[in-house]
């Protein structure tokens, strides 16, 4: 037998590993320091990029783009692909505007109808996929040609529907009161502190290794900062978006969805290995399904979202290049095309990133040309530093 | 769930009164189309015993492995558990009634961890909540890891990252923490160094140490001897011999897989 390791020593050894702070999420890190180069150099460009008013239009520019990525993270983790978000988000968009607008319905029955649609959408494209065993990439494709040309129809000759209804147009142009802001920016941090001192304690009770309390501090006092830097500064323009609060509840809910329910783990599983998860008695095809189901709402989500920055639902909403940033957003991420890795978070992070360039550019005056380019850049050289960062985690010995 | 915790002394129900075994084949037939893999096939194994399955390639062996794992049904022929007819129609089944399954390719998420591995497809929940509790989880992967004497690392690297006797220990001690009854390993250690397949033969013995009925396929001769109380012959889907391993030459078991000779000796199958 090798290495006669007996426990004791093997667990001090355990917990000495575990007490160096280890960077569990590797990609995490390196977006991260993604976002802070594209940062500096827009800054250095154009000292107006870091203003309190460029960045509180930042948010509102990326919540689209961040919700689809969210939900695309979800797909790609299961090992599939979802070409036709953008399609979905126009067809929502046009439901809910013609329900408001032509139909005169009330407007949270007009958002239930168009999330309904997404969810109907999203069960159609899962069936087919799972019933016939079609890859998902020409389901979606499909139906990304479908659902435009359904957008269209429903738009109609018009080319766009306005909306009138206060609430609709307040989803993306409204901003919390700021001292209700700073409120809301406590319980977040104090749920953050919560969820992470309460794991540490059961982690404790159930004698697992820990890290150090001190580092613990650390790491709470990072997310205090952070977010009273970030309220403090969108405060001192109009205040924290409502918007943003939409999309950080999603975030979280799809976040916790995907780490603490069997639901994500079986994602995660499917992802990594189908046959394995297949015989653990996973039930592969339900949970195929189901994710086609919830991206499905979230891009219904963004067609609504978007209908309220632009005020209206046009056959444009929801095309151009929206679908492919948003895989762009997951990828810059962290996320594999290949299934099975993959966080949400860090899509955010993605989508961050790729909403800076494009703002930075917006600020620096270049042409849609230049935007699409560098965007395209900024994808492969994630895809790179990724590669690169993976052969030599292998070459260590530590995979993920 | 099944109750596997580390203290499992008195638990030994095999020793001499040779109680009936706990799973029986019987008369089991399977066709994949025109190929007959299985034709009228008999099998047993007790609690507490390791039988291995030999056979040439293609002499059915994953084929019973897996009718009795669920993946494939049998077409005739009836399965029976502590005596009861039982029907297997998938993994779920086999998991429900404490059947547990090694399989030739190895069936791990690479990109889970080993607790996630170790639960995958059984993940706990935290008391009336849909959460996962990954605490007990991670505590209770590392009890039976301890126990079953396997060398592994931290609990919370993914799989792609350890060594191929490693990852073989992984899906042992999956099986020794899921199954209650019956544990199959099909060619368990082909892929394997010296040492580590010691090291998978040690698991194995200790599942028969806590009573389990083990089954394993090798090709390997001395391996088989090694370890297994009984063997099982397989011939073009036939049954070919049984042996008991401890009154048996080698060379007897290698003419029945080959069928260079008349039938065996030492048929003390009940
Ligand atoms: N899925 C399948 N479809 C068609 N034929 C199959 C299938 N699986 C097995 N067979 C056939 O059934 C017979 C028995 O195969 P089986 O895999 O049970 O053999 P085995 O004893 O496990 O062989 P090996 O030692 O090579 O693993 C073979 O003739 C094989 O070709
Ligand atoms: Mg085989």
């Amino acid at each position: 037998m090798i290495e006669a390791t007996t426990h004791p020593t093997a667990s001090r050894v355990t917990q000495l590993v575990s007490s160096v702070p280890r960077p569990r999420d590797a990609g995490a890190v390196t977006v991260g320091i993604g976002l802070a180069v594209v940062w500096t150099a827009f800054q250095l460009l154009n000292n107006n990029f870091l203003s309190a008013r460029n960045l509180s239009n930042l948010v509102l520019q990326i919540a689209v783009l961040g919700t689809l990525a969210t939900g695309m993270v979800m797909v790609l983790v299961l090992g599939e692909i979802d070409l036709s978000v953008g399609a979905i988000a126009g067809v929502s968009a046009a439901t809910l505007a013609i329900l408001i607008t032509n139909a005169g319905v009330p407007a949270a029955i007009a958002i239930l109808a168009a999330l309904l649609v997404g969810a109907a959408i999203g069960l159609l494209h899962g069936s087919i996929i799972t019933a016939f065993g079609i890859p998902s990439f020409i389901v979606t494709l499909a139906g990304l040609l479908v659902w435009q040309g359904v957008q269209l129809a429903l738009v109609g000759d018009g080319g766009e529907i306005p909306i009138r209804d206060p609430f609709i147009r307040g989803i993306a142009s409204s901003y919390i009161p700021p001292a209700l802001g700073w409120v809301l920016a406590l319980v977040l941090v104090t749920g953050a502190a919560g969820f992470r001192l309460r794991r540490r304690t059961r982690r404790l009770r159930n004698s697992l290794p820990v890290a150090t309390l001190a580092s613990e501090t650390v790491a709470i006092a990072g997310i205090g900062a952070f977010t009273a830097a970030v309220t403090w500064l969108l405060n001192s323009y109009f205040g924290v978006p409502w918007v943003l609060v939409l999309v950080l509840a999603l975030v979280m809910v799809c976040g916790a969805l995907m780490t603490e329910t069997p639901f994500g783990r079986h994602i995660y599983a499917i992802g990594g290995n189908r046959e394995a998860a297949r015989r653990s008695s996973i039930r592969v095809r339900g949970t195929t399904i189901a994710v086609f189901m919830i991206i499905s709402v979230i891009a219904a989500l963004a067609g609504i979202i978007e209908a309220s920055r632009q005020f209206s639902a046009s056959n444009a909403l929801g095309g151009g290049t929206l679908q492919l940033n948003a895989i762009a957003a997951a990828v810059i991420g962290g996320t594999s095309l290949f299934g099975g890795r993959g966080r949400v978070y860090q899509a955010i992070i993605g989508a961050l990133v790729v909403g800076s360039v494009q703002n930075g550019l917006d600020l620096l005056g270049q042409p849609a040309a230049i935007k699409n380019i560098a965007t395209g850049v900024i994808l492969v050289i994630a895809v790179v530093v990724d590669a690169v960062g993976r052969r030599r985690r292998i070459a260590r010995g530590s995979t993920d | 769930m099944p109750a596997l915790t580390s203290t499992d002394g008195g638990r030994a129900p095999s020793a001499p009164g040779r109680p009936g075994p706990i799973l029986q084949m019987r008369h089991v037939c399977k066709r994949y189309g025109r190929v007959a893999a299985l034709v009228d096939a008999n099998f047993s194994v007790r609690a507490g015993e390791i039988v291995a399955l030999v056979g040439d390639n293609g002499a059915g062996k994953s084929t019973l492995v897996k009718a009795i794992a669920g993946t494939h049904r049998i077409d005739s022929g009836e399965i029976l558990l502590g005596g009861t007819h039982v029907s297997i129609g998938s993994p779920a089944d086999a998991a429900s009634l404490g059947i547990e399954t090694v399989y030739q390719d190895l069936a791990l998420c690479d990109n889970l961890d080993v607790t996630a591995n170790l639960y995958l497809g059984r993940e706990r929940r935290r008391q009336r909540t849909p959460f996962l509790d990954h605490e007990v989880m991670e505590q209770r992967a590392a009890d039976i890891i301890r126990d079953l004497a396997a060398h592994l690392p931290v609990l919370d690297v993914p799989v792609s990252a350890l060594s191929g006797g490693q990852r073989q220990a992984i899906a042992v001690s999956r099986a020794a923490l899921w199954g209650s009854k019956v544990v199959l390993l099909d060619e368990p250690t082909a892929a394997l160094g010296v040492a580590q397949t010691a090291m998978v033969y040690q698991l194995v013995r200790r599942l028969r140490d806590r009573g389990l009925a083990v089954v394993v396929i090798s090709h390997n001769m001395a391996d088989v001897f090694a370890i297994a109380d009984r063997i099982t012959v397989l011939r073009l889907g036939r049954n070919a011999g049984e042996f008991l391993t401890s009154a048996t030459h080698p060379d007897q078991v290698v003419a029945a897989i080959t069928g260079s000779a008349g039938l065996p000796t030492g048929d003390e199958s009940p």
